[in-house]
């Protein structure tokens, strides 16, 4: 039980300094060229239906 | 030229007509259970129709089968297209929507005739949870499997949150329905007491925040930029808010079970994570919908671009509303009554089905190569769907506080001054009002029925862009 609860109190430091990190590791300024690349990323990808290039007409 | 791969949009197809089907079964179900609850002698007391067996036939059906293929759909679409590669494996990618689909028409035969484990949201019998294991584990074969073949050096964010979904969804699923079957039909819980309680809320509660959540912020961040045509307002923000939802949502549920056999200390725990998932979750709301700044004036001209915005605006809404809820005092009058089904429906309405409905209009001319058939039928939809939810949470809201006041009502001597059956009477006008919110927003499905009917049908077809792109030999 004693070593239950000291595990669960070092558990909760560690956790906190995860997320800590995760977050300056998000907001550190080098990451910032490479997270706009990833944002653009559905952006430069076109999904459209081409209407103009390859119309058809189906007939059923 | 190189005969060019492309992607799988078979399954997406599939899952994307039976998103629209399942969504009008579960809220034609839906609207029957509400009328029950109006005019009670809707049940004709026949037993496999009555609101105790259709309940949680409109849950799983709205749940699991509308918004399960609307994930399905979207996240098939999605994982492909940012990844610039195809499913790992069309066979088990067809597997997962066949096995779905029998998953769902084995709930829809087993719960009205009263097979049940009787959890809410975990309702479905061992042999059928055994399916949806198999299904799933699939599903995460097909989905990672994609995302280890990717061309492209990053994960988009979207992806982080379907894969959060896939993953919990599996967790959660496993542990709650741990049970030793009986018969084919019959099974009990291997937890017991509190426990058992526990277990379930922890399922329950992180169903709406890994299956009706997550998974529809992963739709969020692939259909509104898309359909804005700017990229997410902020992409660290994405990241921190995804990992802030994963480091707190897991121990909200214990709210579910204030004042009851649940330690004090466990339920306060509950409380306190209720309270912090605010900031996680509106760092994703704020990301959604300012991902629109500068671009506001869309939204006058745009419908689909209008059930996006206006479902993270209800996203916003529906989980400041939750925290709120899960404070003790608060939850003392709100519980038990129909103010937690306001709830659940401004989310599940408001939040769950409009993003689906939005991203489906974007995706099904794609998919099938047609120009949408109608954009004023959207105007149509999105009208109806609107109005019907608003109908909807707020005469739930009038009618949970006069039944959480009309309980907790004394007399000077300590007794109640309402029997329980005062207190349903002046219930009536507000689940006519309910009812008639429940119709607006399944007519809305209606039209969007026929408009999504015309558009597959419509014999002019265009060329669909479901070539991979070939990547860039200097890499």
């Amino acid at each position: 039980m004693e070593f239950l609860v000291l595990f669960q109190s070092i558990w909760t430091v560690v956790v906190m300094i995860v997320f800590l990190s995760i977050m300056w590791w998000a907001y550190s300024s080098k990451r910032q060229p490479e997270f706009e690349e990833a944002a653009r990323l559905p952006l430069e990808d076109d999904d459209s239906v081409a209407a103009m290039t390859k119309e058809k007409i189906h007939h059923v | 030229m190189v005969q060019s791969e492309t992607y799988n949009y078979k399954v997406i197809k599939q899952f994307a007509i039976m998103t629209v089907i399942w969504g009008i079964v579960g809220m034609t179900v839906g609207v029957y259970i509400a009328a029950e609850l109006a005019w009670p002698w809707l049940n004709f007391d026949i037993p496999y129709i009555t609101f105790s067996r259709l309940r949680a036939l409109h849950t799983n059906a709205v749940i699991f089968a509308f918004s399960g293929c609307a994930l399905f759909a979207t996240s098939y679409y999605v994982v492909q297209r940012t990844c610039h590669t195809k499913l790992f494996s069309n066979g088990l990618a067809a597997f997962t929507f066949w096995g779905w689909q029998l998953v769902i028409l084995s709930a829809a035969i087993t719960l009205p005739l009263g097979i049940t484990q009787a959890k809410e949201y975990a309702e479905l019998e061992w042999p059928i949870d055994l399916l949806i294991t198999l299904v799933w584990v699939s599903y995460a074969i097909v989905f990672f499997g994609t995302i280890a073949r990717r061309k492209t050096p990053h994960i988009y964010v979207a992806n982080w949150f379907y894969g959060a979904f896939i993953i919990t969804i599996a967790m959660l699923h496993i542990f709650n329905n741990l049970a030793i079957p009986v018969s084919l039909t019959k099974s009990y819980s291997a937890y017991a007491g509190v426990q058992d309680a526990m277990v379930q809320w922890w399922y329950g509660h992180n169903a709406v925040g890994f299956f009706l959540t997550a998974g529809f912020l992963g739709m969020m961040y692939y259909f509104v930029p898309k359909q804005t045509q700017r990229p997410v307002y902020s992409y660290r923000l994405s990241i921190v808010h995804f990992w802030a939802l994963m480091f707190t949502y897991i121990w909200a549920g214990p709210h579910h079970l204030h004042y009851t056999a649940l330690p004090e200390w466990t339920q306060s725990l509950g409380m306190a994570m209720s309270l912090i998932l605010l900031a996680p979750s509106w760092g994703g709301m704020i990301n959604g919908i300012m991902t629109l700044s500068g671009a506001w004036e869309k939204l006058r001209s745009d419908p689909i671009l209008r059930f996006l915005i206006v479902s993270i605006s209800f996203y916003g809404m529906s989980t400041f509303e939750g925290p709120m809820m899960a404070i003790k005092t608060v939850n003392s009058l709100s519980h038990y009554t129909d103010w937690t089904i306001g709830h659940v429906h401004s989310g599940a309405l408001g939040w769950v089905a409009m993003i689906s409905i939005g991203s489906l209009y974007y995706l099904i001319p794609r998919l099938f190569g047609r120009e949408l058939y109608s954009l004023k039928l959207v105007e149509v939809h999105f009208w109806a769907a609107t109005i019907g939810v608003v109908l909807y949470i707020s005469a739930m809201w009038v009618s949970g506080i006069m039944q959480g006041l009309m309980w907790r009502a004394f007399n000077a001597d300590g007794t109640l001054t309402y029997s329980f059956v005062e207190s349903v009477q002046p219930m009536h006008p507000y689940y006519v009002t309910r009812f008639l919110g429940g119709v607006l927003f399944l007519s809305g499905m209606l039209v969007m029925a026929y408009n999504v009917w015309k558009t597959v049908t419509n014999t002019r077809t265009m060329a669909v862009a479901d070539q991979i792109p070939i990547p860039a030999l200097a890499h």
